[in-house]
């Protein structure tokens, strides 16, 4: 049972690691938060199903457009509704829930409230220490390693990064040392919805898309960046895992409360929280960054 | 200058009442409320069940209700009932206050229903319900019957009854997989999504198994929204389950039968599972969906009666997919509804309320339908039993009654085992 559980929550870890480091990236940047996130993983999994399903077209192709297609998306929305208003934290946060809201109610227009599904990208499944494993899943698994090793080395290997991260330690500072900090909060914004997409492209096939598809997920990665640490990459990987052997184990050890695996989750964030406010890897809270 | 200025707002007038839609000849039309959650395909069949028995009664200039003919013209109510309870209970009010309805037939969710239920029943208003399945709903009718007699169930039967169909259903897969795979004692697994009219039907179910000589592995209950099942999958095939009983209704149904497809877990599938009700079904989880079973109302090719096959051939002439059971407001209206309002001559509930519970009526649904003394639809051979179908290579195939207590229906195939479950277990 151990193994079951080990390999199960690996699998469900990955899929709010990946979510999770993309949101995580761009509050810790912008001090943006982008409750819309997972509504951009809930467009490129439409866009997927509608590449795949209506026009016939190659999974794989379809995952690559829908991912541009939507960071471009994610762009405009950031230029038109966040930038305005990226000062005010808390406007920020009730427009990109208008926006995730808007994106939701335009699925829900165009393809109703159906569930649908996409295909998988690699079909069957493997023996793990006994353990039934989709390939799919594998895959989920190896692109969460693989975005959270491209992401480090991104942020700490290129200039690109050292923008980001030193734009993260402070804005003002950043500014003055004459880095265009509105641009480098787009770049940021664009890698963010990008993997959000990605992280939808890949996730798709393991779930069911429809309009109400974001909401879960966002619960569970807001739970996930604030169990790990606001704005710490670091601690959205751990915490997606910790989350996700929450889960398991709930599943496992109390069957008839499956149900409660969300809650469970959750109220272990709390209980983290309430021994350590700043989350696992994260700095303490400041008055002003 | 008066004259222009009366003549303004007699034209200021005229355009309200033709945007506002008054219409000329309101007192001639009967007003349906149609209820349930549109944007799902729940709704969509409540609504289109009701626009082809409208359609139907309006082709032959209307309903004959005493001296004169009256019209049906039906009223949407969007209840948004998986999201919001309160969006449920807002569109019911607005059935009572704004549009005046004269009836109300749909519903879905149980816990929806029985606030809506209260509100209809606050308005004195004749409400048939086509989808949920709780006793309760019905029992209140026997409880308090002076304010709950305006309810009746049109559609499913209760839930005490899907659980016993399920169990003969059990009994029936637990005889082939004896037969064909040589399974002496089989072990069930019960996953159940967590939704209260599922409640009493697991106590029901982990009571009977021991009796009919099975072996209960487990019960586990994910949420009703989950997107993902394998931890309970694999939970499951731990126990080495021969049998998986599903409940569901909501859209862990489809996570669930696309999962357990693509493990090719080594189970054979009773129960229900709503979603699966559905033509889209196969294409929602990419054909990962073989095998699994539920209990449904109309399969392409079944027929209870003569008006069965075409009603089905003309839904799907003209909506493009199979109906569900939540269609079946197509009897709520024509038949349960319809046949009364001739018979009584009127259109007042507390007339019609004696005219449908003594009523004995043929539908497109089962052979015959009539109430019990609850309101709530009688279950038993020559009247509802529904069907069981399991998909069979991108096909829904009903697969029971196949000679249960006489009662055999045409068009019926007969119970697949996943060629993987047989390669597991075959001796």
């Amino acid at each position: 049972m151990i193994l079951d559980i080990i390999i199960s929550s690996l699998i469900n870890g990955s899929v709010y690691a990946l979510l999770a480091i993309g949101f995580s990236l761009i509050f810790g940047v912008a001090r943006i938060v982008n409750i819309a996130h997972t509504a951009f993983y809930m467009l490129a999994a439409y866009g997927i199903f509608y590449g795949t399903s209506k026009l016939g077209l190659n999974p794989v192709f379809c995952m690559l457009v829908g991912v541009i297609l939507v960071t471009l998306i994610g762009l405009i929305s950031y230029r038109l509704f966040i930038d305005p208003i990226r000062e005010h934290e808390g406007a920020v946060l009730i427009a990109t829930i208008a926006l995730a809201m808007a994106m939701q109610e335009i699925m829900l227009l165009l393809f109703s409230g159906d569930f649908l599904g996409v295909p998988s990208l690699i079909e069957g499944y493997r023996m793990i220490f006994g353990v039934k494993v989709a390939y799919q899943q594998l895959l989920t698994f190896g692109v969460a390693l693989l975005v959270m090793g491209v992401v480090l080395a991104l942020l700490l290997k290129t200039r690109l990064g050292l923008a980001i991260r030193s734009t993260a330690q402070d804005r003002e500072v950043a500014n003055l040392m004459g880095m265009n900090e509105s641009r480098v909060a787009m770049i940021t914004m664009g890698v963010s919805v990008g993997l959000a997409a990605f992280s939808g492209a890949v996730i798709a096939p393991l779930t069911i898309v429809n309009p109400f598809m974001w909401m879960h997920p966002l619960i569970m990665m807001m739970a996930v960046v604030v169990l790990g640490g606001l704005g710490s990459i670091k601690g959205s990987f751990f915490g997606a895992y910790i989350l996700g052997f929450a889960e398991a184990l709930v599943v496992f050890l109390i069957p008839m409360g499956a149900y409660l695996k969300g809650s469970v989750a959750l109220s272990i964030m709390i209980l983290v929280l309430l021994i350590r406010p700043e989350g696992l890897f994260g700095i303490a809270f400041e008055e002003e960054r | 200058m008066k004259k222009s200025l009366f003549g303004l707002s007699i034209m200021l007038t005229a355009c309200l009442l033709m945007a506002i839609g008054m219409p000329v000849n309101a007192a001639d039309v009967i007003k349906i409320g149609v209820i349930g959650p549109m944007n799902f395909m729940q709704g969509k069949g409540h609504w289109d069940g009701a626009t082809l028995a409208a359609e139907a009664i309006n082709a032959k200039g209307g309903l004959r209700v005493g001296n004169k003919k009256m019209k049906i013209e039906l009223v949407k109510a969007d209840s948004n009932e998986f999201i919001s309870m309160t969006d449920a209970t807002n569109a019911m009010e607005r059935l009572m206050t704004q549009d005046k309805v004269d009836f109300v037939v749909g519903g879905f969710r149980t816990e929806a229903v029985l606030a809506m239920q209260d509100i209809a029943m606050d308005y004195k208003k004749l409400f048939l319900g086509c989808g949920a399945a709780h006793p309760e709903i019905c029992a209140r009718v026997g409880k308090d019957y002076n304010r709950y007699k305006y309810w009746f169930r049109i559609t499913p039967i209760n839930s005490i009854y899907l659980v016993k169909v399920c169990l003969i259903n059990l009994a029936t897969v637990n005889g082939i997989l004896k037969k064909e795979l040589g399974i002496p004692k089989a072990k069930v697994a019960i996953v159940a999504e967590k939704a209260m009219w599922i409640d009493p039907m697991i106590k029901a179910i982990e009571a009977n198994v021991p009796k009919m000589g099975m072996e209960l592995v487990g019960s586990w209950r994910p949420s009703d929204k989950a997107t993902d099942v394998t931890a309970e999958l694999t939970a499951v095939q731990r126990s080495e389950a021969h049998i998986i009983f599903t409940i569901f209704s909501a859209s862990v149904g489809i996570t669930f039968a696309r999962q357990a497809g693509e493990l090719k877990i080594p189970a054979a599938f009773v129960g229900i599972n709503v979603e699966s009700q559905k033509d889209g079904f196969w294409a929602a989880t990419q054909g990962k969906g073989n095998y699994a079973v539920s209990l449904n109302t109309f399969v392409r090719g079944v027929a209870y009666n003569q008006y069965t096959e075409p009603f089905v051939e003309k839904y799907i002439s003209r909506f493009g997919e199979l109906p569900t059971y939540t269609a079946v407001t197509y009897d709520a209206i024509k038949s349960t509804l319809g046949e009364a309002i001739e018979e009584a001559g009127t259109l007042d509930a507390e007339k019609l309320i004696p005219v449908i519970e003594k009523a004995e009526r043929i539908g497109v649904a089962a052979p015959k339908a009539k109430f019990d003394k609850n309101h709530d639809l009688v279950f038993g051979p020559g009247y509802a039993t529904g069907l069981t179908f399991q998909w069979q290579d991108g096909k829904m195939k009903a697969w029971w009654p196949n000679g249960w207590e006489g009662v055999t229906y045409k068009g019926m195939a007969p119970y697949k085992i996943p060629p993987w479950m047989v390669e597991k277990f075959k001796k």
